[in-house]
């Protein structure tokens, strides 16, 4: 059965639109759910919500230090999840965090209350394929679509494997390394978008370093669409709020549906 | 834990042909039981099999094994000595035998895993090393590596024990290795590993990560331990010289993330000898810890009831870790080793005492085990037993710190 998420990209998508989803570190600040309502009215298609883990390995500077002050005003994954259940985006939500934090909970109790809050995805980046068969298998059973990452090393019996399993959308991640902001493109992103549309139908989203407009458009040359998190969490941290939120996401927006 | 339970003095029996309760290969997932596994990003996934094909590959290959036994032998200078204690064995009641790593060349066991690692990266084709290192031991083992085999190396390392191992950092310099300390989190071990997988993930193809204990994603608890089971095959044969029977009653070995006593175990782990692995108060995961996720495998970690991950404290910058070996959550879940934990007082008596009876100046992280010795003999370790203990490390790099300590300390009544 093909869920929430990947039906709203996938209609998205029909509709001939580039597809753009924000990130946003649940609990970075008092008016975060405002941040994500707004970034919502400037065009977002989905929202990725951070639920912030301690030890944030394929984090660079920009989020570490969202989490690190998300964690220090006392954010917990209950706390996100409470904040979102009395919030309705509009849009799917896809959870973003490392597999600890369910771990702990529990594989199946952690899926269920991201559903009960309306979460719609997940993604666990430290869950390769050959971890994330429970989840995934748990994960489902709750009605959370698990979203799997591709790396531009990944080999295409693995690409493939990775697309068949993915659900939602496949996120292929733009270069080797960890996230945060780019000067410049990597070659490596077009060539995992084209690489990952050659196995599968299910929207192909890039994102690790997509920091303007300019590089969402040129990289949505194949991709169906860009996931912006750390350029979009440095306005945040450095004072910026609903607005500026809304102006940076709009301005990428305008520039995709510009082409 | 702050005492140690009394315990039944009968030595334990070996567990009967279980293959992972007896510290062999674990399954093709890197499982011990429960723990182990391959918890890493996408990115990373084919490096670690790249890893543990060329591991088990040159594992095999007698070539490999005599080139990196002529290393340990002639640039690290094994075989170490097991020295017979006597002082120190008049003053506690029990027969001490000290495994005496701490001669090796850069002064403590890691050297052992880091030769066998630096072989593997030139196999792999590979020119440069990225390492974690917590008292700086592993950090000076791998800058000394990468200088005899020509590679570049960067190693990161915790604020806080940039400052409190000054000295190492000084050494990893002169040997042309970059030091860049980390700022983040508790920045101590923990966060080292962090940044050094964050720089493993964007240079995975010309760069090896040399990690430094039996902990991380598979095939590294496992690879790391069978690098450091020269410890417990010497210390095997040693015993059977100097001991009637050839087995000692209890093998006693400090664990941060656990290198030095899976060592020490392996060599033990088939025989009756009662096998305790020594943990800091402060950073005791298995005891303390619930099982967790964190730096690529499952293993007891100490976290919040949320599953973040704690700051561990402790004395010893070697064990400031939150977390620990799969393979040791397995011994202790199968009930072969016992993982007590002591205080940084009971350390920095057993680490003077030490000095003072044997005139050999310990390391903290082995002053962990002796210090546990001191507590125990004629309590759970019975009067007149041996005990031999992995004395992986010199206390060169700890002696600031502890005249530092010890002018604080009221003095003792
Ligand atoms: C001398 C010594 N012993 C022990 C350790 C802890 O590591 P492990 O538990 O892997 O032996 C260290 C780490 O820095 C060390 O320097």
């Amino acid at each position: 059965m093909t869920g929430a998420l990947e039906t709203h990209l996938r209609a998205r998508r029909a509709e001939g639109a580039k597809l753009l989803v924000p990130y946003v570190t649940g609990g970075l600040s008092d008016d975060w759910t405002e941040v994500v309502a707004a970034v919502v009215s400037a065009g977002a298609d989905a929202v990725e919500v951070g639920i912030p883990f301690s030890d944030p390995v394929m984090d660079g500077p920009t989020i570490q230090d969202a989490s690190a002050r998300a964690l220090a005003r006392g954010t917990t994954p209950g706390s996100i999840l409470a904040q979102l259940s009395r919030f309705d985006a509009g849009v799917p939500l896809v959870a973003m965090t490392y597999y600890n934090l369910a771990y702990r909970m529990g594989d199946l109790r952690f899926a269920r209350s991201l559903a009960a809050a309306g979460v719609a995805g997940a993604i666990l980046p430290d869950l390769p394929l050959e971890e994330s068969g429970q989840w995934e298998a748990e994960a489902a059973v709750a009605g959370v679509e698990t979203v799997l990452l591709a790396a531009p090393v990944t080999p295409d019996d693995r690409l493939a494997a990775i697309a068949g399993r993915s659900r939602g959308f496949v996120y292929g991640v733009s270069r080797m390394g960890i996230t945060g902001e780019r000067a410049s493109l990597s070659t490596s992103a077009g060539v995992m978008a084209a690489r990952l549309k050659a196995v599968t139908d299910l929207p192909v989203l890039i994102g690790f370093g997509i920091s303007t407009a300019a590089q969402a458009v040129e990289v949505c040359a194949e991709a169906d669409g860009v996931v912006v998190a750390s350029a979009l969490l440095r306005a945040l941290l450095d004072g910026g709020g609903p607005e500026e939120a809304a102006e940076f996401v709009g301005g990428f927006r305008a520039a995709l549906d510009a082409g | 834990m702050t005492a140690a339970e009394p315990m039944d003095p009968t030595p334990h029996p070996a567990p009967s042909g279980s293959p992972s309760g007896g510290m062999g290969e674990p399954g093709s997932d890197g499982r011990f039981g429960d723990f182990g596994g391959r918890f890493v990003p996408e990115a990373l996934v084919p490096a670690c099999l790249e890893l543990e094909e060329a591991f088990r590959r040159s594992w095999a290959d007698p070539a490999f094994r005599s080139e990196l036994d002529a290393l340990l032998r002639n640039y690290a200078g094994r075989p170490s000595p097991l020295t017979e204690a006597s002082n120190l064995s008049e003053r506690l009641g029990v027969r001490v035998l000290l495994k005496r790593d701490e001669l090796n060349h850069t002064g403590s066991h890691k050297i052992n895993n880091v030769l066998g690692q630096a072989l593997l990266t030139r196999r792999m084709g590979k020119r440069r090393l990225v390492a974690e290192t917590g008292a700086g031991q592993h950090g000076v083992a791998t800058a000394t590596a990468a200088a005899l085999f020509g590679f570049d190396c960067v190693v990161y390392m915790g604020e806080v024990d940039v400052e409190r191992q000054a000295l190492n950092v000084f050494r990893m310099n002169l040997l042309g290795t970059e030091v860049r300390p980390v700022a983040s989190g508790s920045r101590t071990l923990k966060d080292a590993v962090n940044e050094a997988m964050r720089d493993w993930v964007s240079s995975v193809e010309t760069t090896h990560f040399c990690l430094g204990s039996v902990m991380g994603p598979h095939p590294y608890p496992w690879m790391v331990r069978e690098l450091q089971r020269v410890i417990g095959d010497e210390a095997i044969g040693q015993c059977r010289a100097l001991l009637d029977g050839g087995v000692p009653d209890v093998v006693v070995a400090c664990v941060g993330g656990g290198s030095n006593a899976a060592g020490i175990f392996s060599g033990f782990v088939d025989t009756g000898a009662r096998l305790v692995g020594v943990q800091p108060e402060g950073g005791a995961a298995i005891g303390r810890g619930l099982p967790g996720v964190v730096h690529g495998s499952a293993s007891m970690l100490l976290q919040d009831e949320h599953g973040q991950v704690s700051e561990a404290h402790s004395v010893s910058a070697g064990l400031d870790y939150p977390g620990v070996g799969p393979e040791h959550a397995h011994l202790s879940a199968v009930g072969r080793v016992e993982y007590p934990s002591v205080t940084d007082d009971e350390v920095l008596d057993a680490f003077g005492l030490l000095a003072r009876t044997e005139g050999i100046i310990p390391a903290l992280e082995p002053a962990h085990a002796l210090a546990w010795v001191v507590r125990e003999a004629g309590r759970s370790i019975p009067s007149g037993s041996s005990v031999v203990v992995n004395l992986c490390g010199r206390g060169d790099k700890d002696v600031a710190q502890v005249a530092a300590l010890l002018a604080q300390r009221p003095p003792s009544p």
